[in-house]
């Protein structure tokens, strides 16, 4: 018992050494000058896994019960609806050109559609 | 009349109640900031013009702050294997240390904030501010509800060490969840706000 808590608080601080060498790996892909799509897909994919060494090890998500993933499972859908929602709406608009309706705002090109 | 299946496992989800609950109680948290993430989402796609970040805000000071939540959740994961070790010492001087960071970051974010209003910069000011404001204030709350809690555990929760081990460190597994998820959320909500 008390000799694998020993060699889960070794895990820990690898963990915790992932985490840190990866948050500076953020902040210096941040300085490279990506194009913005580039740049989002690559600090939500650091993220991403970032949040998934603290969930799984730090929160024990590895060796969790199902009935704790069946309840993740359907949390993680609905987040993804929720995520989703205002990007579906969009699809038909993505590209064009908006301008505010004021005098000093530049006049948006015509589209041919 | 006795609360069952606090410390034992139901036969059915083989899990206790104490588990069960706070995973519930997380999902739920998933939701609400998932719905703040999807706010933010659609205020930018509709932007005519969208800040950078890092123009805005300080990049060095939300990256510090990002190290500090970090460390609090390795100190956090420390204290709950601290008392699975038997270590009442142990956990005492790690949750002390999670809660010193907690309150570490709160300065530092009340810093921040004080930057911006001191120089005009309010929620009213831009719709970018507006959602920073938002999800960092909501985020902050969380932080300070982890603090009550954590101190609670470290001061006069820590009795039921005495009284009823297992229930005490479930309790503490328990608070460590939350910790981390609040951990979690600022992982997302630094990129997302500070870099991009």
């Amino acid at each position: 018992m008390s000799e694998d808590v020993r060699d889960h608080i070794k895990l820990y601080y690898k963990v915790a050494a992932a985490l840190l060498v990866l948050t500076v790996v953020t902040v210096g892909v941040s300085y490279i000058n990506f194009a913005v799509p580039l740049a989002i897909v690559a600090a939500l994919v650091i993220a991403a896994t970032k949040g998934s060494l603290v969930a799984s090890y730090f929160m024990h998500l590895i060796e969790e019960r199902k009935g704790i993933y069946a309840a993740l499972l359907l949390t993680a859908f609905f987040f993804l609806v929720l995520i989703f929602i205002p990007i579906l709406g969009h699809t038909n608009t993505f590209g064009e050109y908006k301008t505010l309706p004021n005098a000093n705002a530049p006049v948006a090109a015509e589209v041919e559609h | 009349m006795e609360i069952p299946y606090i410390v034992d496992e139901r036969p059915d989800t083989g899990l206790n109640n104490v588990k069960l609950g706070i995973w519930l109680f997380l999902a739920s948290e998933v939701m609400l900031f998932g719905g703040l993430f999807s706010a933010y989402i659609l205020l930018r796609i509709n932007a005519v013009d969208w800040p950078l970040g890092a123009d805005i805000l300080s990049v060095p000071i939300g990256a510090f702050n990002t190290v500090v939540l970090i460390s609090s959740s390795v100190t956090m994961v420390l204290c709950y294997a601290a008392l699975k070790l038997d270590d009442l010492a142990g956990y005492k001087k790690y949750l002390g240390i999670t809660i010193g960071l907690s309150l570490l970051f709160l300065a530092v974010k009340a810093f921040e904030y004080y930057e911006h209003i001191h120089l005009g910069e309010v929620p009213a000011t831009s719709t970018f501010l507006a959602i920073y404001f938002t999800l960092t204030g909501l985020h902050g709350l969380h932080i300070l509800g982890g603090v009550v809690v954590n101190g609670y555990f470290l001061g006069p929760g820590s009795a039921m060490w005495t009284t009823n081990k297992e229930q005490f460190i479930n309790r503490i597994e328990a608070a460590g969840l939350y910790w981390h998820f609040v951990d979690l959320v600022w992982i997302f909500l630094f990129p997302v706000l500070y870099l991009l």
